[in-house]
C-alpha cells in the first residue's frame, strides 16, 4: 500500500507550544521523520538595545528575556558587570540574592512541570496545584521588591531594596508548607502508570550527544552528567551552602520531570540554609556610583540559571552604556537537539518532549 | 398497551385523560374527557406528553452536566468553579449556549454537503432514545422492550459512524486521519462493553432492563467486579473522555474530525457528548448498580438520582485526574486487556450460574467471593503482562540519583 | 572553582604545534588565526578535554570583526577564551564553523551570521535564524540604522 509524507505546520499560535514556536514537521502516518524549528517570533533586539542604555537601565531589559525566571537573569547579567567593574557587593544583598534565585528557581520550575503534565492531557490539575505554590512565591517577590514577574530587584553591588519585615514570618510558613504540598504532587504524579508509560524511554538523551551540543542545566543532568555550575564554578556565597544535585539515569522525558521536581527540593534546602547564615547590613555599598562606568575589559561570568547555564558577556570600553552585550541563552542551544530526540517516535510525544526541553521564547529569541 | 400501564406515570396521565373504567381508582381529578372506544387517542396524547417531558429534561440535564462538571473540576482543581452567572453560576450553560448559537456558522467547500449537515445530528438524536427504555424507579419508567441490553448496546454504537461522517466529509486530510483514529478507538471499545453487559444478562436471566434491575439481589458492581471495570472503562472511551479524549485533544495535535464545524453543529456535537455522558451513567446504574433498588424509606425515584449522579461524578472524576493515553497505548489496553478480562469474567459467571442456576443467600456469597479472587489475579497478571507491551518496553517506577561531592 | 585560564596558561597548552597560529596574547584569552582552526580545536576537545563550548559569539570592533569562543572542560573544570578575527576593513568576513566539532554551535553560528554578518564556511544550514528571510542588514553591526 503506498502511503505519502505529510509536512505539516505547528504554528505559532498553538495552545501546547510555550509561547511562540513553531515547527515544521514531516510524517509517515503516526512516526516522524522530520521536524525542523523556526524562531524568531519574539526578537525583540534586546542586545542591540543594550547598547544603548546605562548598565543599570539593562537590568530591566534581562527581566524580560526568561520571563518566567527574572531573578536569575538579574544575576547573570549583575556578576558580569561587578566583574567588569571590580565591585565588591555588600554581605547582606548577597544573601537576599541568593534567596531570590532560589525562590525563582522553585518558581520557574513549578511552570516547567505544570506545562509539561498539562501538555500530557491532565486537564490542568497538577499544573493549578503547582501554580497555586508559584502564587505565594510570587507575593514573597511582591513583598521584596513591588513586582511580581519582572522584577529587576538587583543592582551592580546587591539588591536595591531590603526586604520588609513581614517578609521573614511568610517565607517561612511556605517553607514549612512547601515539602507537603509536593509530596502531595508525587504522590499524585511520580508514580502514576499513565505519565510513566507516556514519558518513560521516550526521546532519549545520552551523554556525549549532550555535552556535544552544549546542552546545560537539568536536562544535561538528566541525562547523567553532574555538572551542576553551583557546585563547579560557585558565585555569590554558594560554596557556604550544601545540597544534592539530583541525577537522571536514563535521559528520557520522565528523568527530566524527575530531576526538576527534586531540585525543587534542593531549593528549598538552600533557602533555609541562606536564612541561617543571613546577616543584617547595608544591602549596597554606598561607593557604587549611579552611573557604572567600567574600565575597559570583557567579562563572562556563567549562573546556572533554571533552564541552563546563563551567562552574560559583556564588553566594555569605558562608557556608560556597554559596548557589546551577549547573552548565552540555554533555551535556544537546548532546542539544538530537538529534532535528533523526536525522530522515530509519534506525533503524541512531540509536544512532551518540547515540553520537558523547558524552554522559554523569551531567552530563546531575545 | 400491555406493561406500559404499569409505569405509574404513565397511568397517572391516562386515566385523567381516558373515561376507562377500569382507571377509576388511579383519578384524583375528575377530568376525563376521552371515552373508552377512542381510547387510543388519549393513548397518543399521553405517549406525546411524556416524550416531550423526556427530551426537555434530557437537554436540561446536559445544561446542569456542564455546569455541574465545570464547578466539580473546579473544586478538585482547588479553585472555584464559574460563579459569576446567576446563583452559584447556574446560568453559566445557558450563556455557553448562547455563545455558540451566535458564532459564524463557516461553511467550507464541501466534498458532500449532505454527510456534512447530518453528521452532528446523528451523533445526538439516537442518545435520546436511550432515555425512555430505563427503569428510573419502582414503577416509574417509559417503556419497558423486551430486549432492553441489547438495544442499549446498539444505540451507543451510533456514534462511530457520526465520527466518520464527520471527519470524512470535512473534506480535510486531518480531519479525515483524526475520524478514522477515533473510529478505531470506539470500535474496539465496543467489545468488551459487550461481552460484560453479557456477563450482566446471564445474572438477570434476561434482556430486558427491568428484569436486569429486579433480579439483582447483590450489585453487580459487587457481584461481578471484572465485568463492572471493563464495562466503565470501556464506557469512558466511548464517550471520548480522559483518559480516552485523543479525539478531543486531538485539536492540540492535528486537526481533530470536528474542526471544520462552527456554531451549531459544533453544539451539536458537544451537546451529543453530554448527553451521552448522562445516558451511559444511567446505563451504568441499572446494569451495576441496581437501578432504582434500595431500602424503602427513601422513594425508589431519589435512589436512582442518587446512584446516577454518582456514576456522572466519577466520570468526571477520571477527566480531572488522568493525562492522556496515546493511540497505541489505548488500542493495546482494549485487545489486550480488557477483551481478555471481559471473556474471563463472562466465563467464570456462566459457569458458576450454570452450576447453580437460582443462587440464594449462601451460594450468593460463595459466588461473590469466587469473583473477587478471581478479579485480583486476572489484574494482577494482565497488569504484569501489559505492562511492558503497553509502551512496547519495561516501564517501572524510577527515582533519581545524586550526584556524589 | 573553575579555572580561568590566562592568555600565557592557554599558549602553554596549546604546545608547540600551534604555536605559528597564535597571533596574540591578551590577558585572559588567545587569538589564532582561521586557517587551520579545525584542528587547533579538535586538539582542544580531544586532547585537552575540552568537550563543552559554552558559547560562541562575536563583536564588531569597527575595524574588524570578531569572534569568541568560550571553552569548558568538564572533568578538568577549567574554562578559556579563544578568539578568532576577521573581516579586515569590514569586508567578507568569514570563519570556518567549528560545527564539525561542537554540535552545539550550530543554532549560536547561524544567529551570528543574522545579527552580525560573518559567514560561516561549512556550515550545513547557514540561514537566517532570528529575521526572516527577505530582512536586509544585520542589526547588530554598529553601522547598521534602521
Amino acid at each position: 500500500m503506498s502511503t505519502e509524507l505529510v509536512t505539516m505546520n505547528i504554528g505559532p499560535i498553538h495552545p501546547s507550544t510555550h509561547g511562540v514556536f513553531r515547527m515544521r514537521v514531516t510524517f509517515d502516518g503516526e512516526t516522524i521523520i522530520d521536524a525542523e524549528p523556526i524562531i524568531g517570533y519574539l526578537h525583540r533586539g534586546s542586545e542591540k538595545l543594550a547598547e544603548e542604555r546605562t548598565y543599570t537601565q539593562v537590568v530591566t531589559l534581562t527581566d524580560r528575556m526568561d520571563y518566567t525566571a527574572s531573578m536569575t537573569n538579574n544575576q547573570a547579567y549583575i556578576l558580569s558587570v561587578e566583574k567588569l567593574s571590580g565591585i565588591t557587593p555588600s554581605v547582606r544583598g548577597v544573601w537576599l540574592r541568593m534567596i531570590a534565585a532560589e525562590l525563582q528557581r522553585i518558581a520557574a520550575h513549578s511552570v516547567a512541570i505544570g506545562f509539561l503534565i498539562n501538555d500530557l492531557g491532565a486537564w490542568h490539575t497538577p499544573l493549578l496545584y503547582l501554580l497555586r505554590e508559584r502564587e505565594k512565591i510570587l507575593e514573597l517577590f511582591e513583598m521584596m521588591c513591588g513586582a511580581r514577574i519582572t522584577n529587576s530587584y538587583l543592582r551592580p553591588g546587591g539588591v536595591f531594596m531590603d526586604a520588609p519585615d513581614e517578609f521573614w514570618p511568610s517565607l517561612n510558613k511556605f517553607l514549612d508548607d512547601m515539602p507537603n504540598r509536593l509530596d502531595d504532587i508525587e504522590n499524585l504524579l511520580t508514580d502514576n502508570e499513565i505519565i510513566l508509560a507516556r514519558t518513560q524511554n521516550v526521546a532519549i538523551l545520552k551523554k556525549e550527544d549532550a555535552i556535544n551540543a552544549s546542552i546545560t542545566g537539568p536536562m544535561l543532568r538528566a541525562s547523567g552528567v553532574d555538572w551542576d555550575l553551583r557546585h563547579r564554578n560557585p558565585y555569590d556565597f554558594y560554596e557556604k551552602i550544601s545540597f544534592r544535585r539530583p541525577l537522571g539515569t536514563v535521559g528520557d522525558n520522565n528523568d527530566r520531570y524527575l530531576v526538576r521536581l527534586q531540585e525543587i527540593r534542593e531549593s528549598l534546602k538552600i533557602v533555609e540554609q541562606c536564612l541561617d547564615l543571613i546577616e543584617p547590613g547595608p544591602v549596597k555599598p554606598e561607593e557604587v556610583p549611579f552611573l557604572v562606568r567600567p574600565p575597559q575589559g570583557e567579562s563572562y561570568v556563567p549562573i546556572e540559571a533554571p533552564k541552563g547555564e546563563l551567562g552574560f558577556y559583556l564588553v566594555s570600553d569605558g562608557s556608560i552604556s556597554p559596548f557589546r552585550c551577549h547573552v548565552r541563552a540555554p533555551s535556544l542551544i537546548n532546542l539544538t537537539l530537538l529534532r535528533d530526540m523526536v525522530i522515530g517516535y509519534k506525533i503524541a510525544d512531540l509536544f512532551v518532549t518540547f515540553g520537558s526541553i523547558d524552554v522559554n521564547m523569551g531567552e530563546v529569541d531575545r | 398497551m400491555g406493561p406500559i400501564r404499569e409505569s405509574f406515570i404513565f397511568e397517572f396521565l391516562y386515566c385523567h385523560l381516558s373515561l376507562e373504567a377500569s382507571c377509576s381508582s388511579v383519578r384524583i381529578l375528575n377530568v376525563a374527557f376521552i371515552p373508552e372506544d377512542l381510547s387510543w387517542i388519549s393513548f397518543i396524547l399521553t405517549s406525546f406528553f411524556w416524550i416531550f417531558v423526556f427530551i426537555n429534561a434530557a437537554l436540561v440535564g446536559v445544561l446542569v452536566l456542564i455546569w455541574g462538571e465545570r464547578r466539580l473540576i473546579g473544586k478538585f482543581q482547588a479553585r472555584l468553579g464559574p460563579n459569576r452567572w446567576g446563583p452559584l453560576g447556574l446560568f453559566t450553560p445557558v450563556a455557553d449556549a448562547i455563545k455558540v448559537m451566535f458564532k459564524e456558522d463557516i461553511e467550507p467547500t464541501l466534498s458532500d454537503k449532505l454527510i456534512y449537515v447530518l453528521a452532528p445530528i446523528l451523533m445526538v438524536v439516537p442518545v435520546f432514545m436511550i432515555f425512555p427504555v430505563i427503569p428510573y424507579g419502582a414503577k416509574t419508567f417509559l417503556t419497558n422492550i423486551s430486549v432492553g441490553v441489547v438495544f442499549v448496546l446498539a444505540i451507543t454504537s451510533i456514534n462511530s459512524l457520526s465520527v466518520l461522517m464527520a471527519g470524512w466529509a470535512s473534506g480535510n486530510r486531518f480531519a479525515i486521519i483524526g475520524g478514522i483514529r477515533a473510529v478505531a478507538m470506539l470500535l474496539s471499545y465496543e467489545i468488551p462493553m459487550g461481552i460484560s453487559a453479557a456477563g450482566v444478562v446471564i445474572v438477570a436471566g434476561s434482556l430486558s432492563l427491568s428484569e436486569v434491575v429486579n433480579n439483582q439481589v447483590i450489585p453487580n458492581a459487587i457481584f461481578q467486579p471484572l465485568g463492572f471495570i471493563t464495562f466503565l472503562i470501556a464506557s469512558t472511551a466511548e464517550l471520548n473522555r480522559s483518559p480516552f479524549d485523543i479525539t478531543e485533544a486531538e485539536s492540540e495535535l492535528v486537526a481533530g474530525y470536528m474542526t471544520d464545524y462552527s456554531s451549531m453543529k459544533f453544539g451539536l456535537f458537544y451537546l451529543g457528548e453530554f448527553m451521552a455522558t448522562i445516558a451511559s451513567s444511567a446505563i451504568i446504574v441499572t446494569f451495576y448498580f441496581s437501578g432504582w433498588r434500595g431500602p424503602t424509606f427513601i422513594p425508589s425515584e431519589i435512589w436512582f438520582l442518587t446512584k446516577w449522579v454518582g456514576v456522572i461524578a466519577i466520570f468526571i472524576w477520571f477527566r480531572a485526574t488522568f493525562p492522556r493515553l496515546r493511540i497505541d497505548q489505548i488500542m493495546s489496553l482494549a485487545w489486550k486487556g480488557l477483551f481478555e478480562l471481559s471473556l474471563i469474567n463472562l466465563l467464570v459467571l456462566a459457569l458458576m450460574i450454570a452450576i447453580w442456576p437460582d443462587p440464594s443467600g449462601m451460594q450468593l456469597l460463595i459466588m461473590t467471593l469466587v469473583n473477587w479472587v478471581v478479579f485480583f489475579l486476572s489484574i494482577y497478571i494482565f497488569g504484569k503482562i501489559l505492562s511492558p507491551n503497553l509502551t512496547g518496553n519495561k516501564i517501572k517506577k524510577r527515582s533519581v540519583v545524586y550526584g556524589l561531592d | 572553582m573553575t579555572k580561568v585560564l590566562s592568555g600565557s596558561e592557554i599558549e602553554d597548552l596549546l604546545g608547540s604545534n600551534f604555536k605559528n597560529q597564535i597571533e596574540a596574547i591578551g590577558e585572559d584569552y588567545v587569538q589564532v588565526s582561521n586557517d587551520k582552526s579545525l584542528d587547533l580545536f579538535n586538539n582542544l576537545k580531544i586532547d585537552h578535554q575540552y568537550d563543552l563550548l559554552s558559547s560562541v559569539t562575536s563583536v564588531d570592533r569597527i575595524s574588524h570583526f570578531e569572534v569568541v569562543y568560550h571553552l569548558t572542560s568538564l572533568q578538568k573544570n577549567e574554562s578559556l577564551v579563544i578568539k578568532i578575527n576577521c573581516g579586515e576593513g569590514r569586508v567578507d568576513p568569514k570563519v570556518k564553523s567549528v560545527i564539525s566539532v561542537w554540535r552545539g554551535a550550530e543554532l549560536q553560528e547561524r544567529e551570528i551570521y543574522d545579527l552580525m554578518g560573518i559567514m560561516f564556511e561549512d556550515h550545513p544550514n547557514m540561514k537566517r535564524l532570528l529575521l526572516w528571510e527577505n530582512f536586509e542588514g544585520h542589526p547588530l553591526r554598529k553601522d547598521f540604522v534602521s
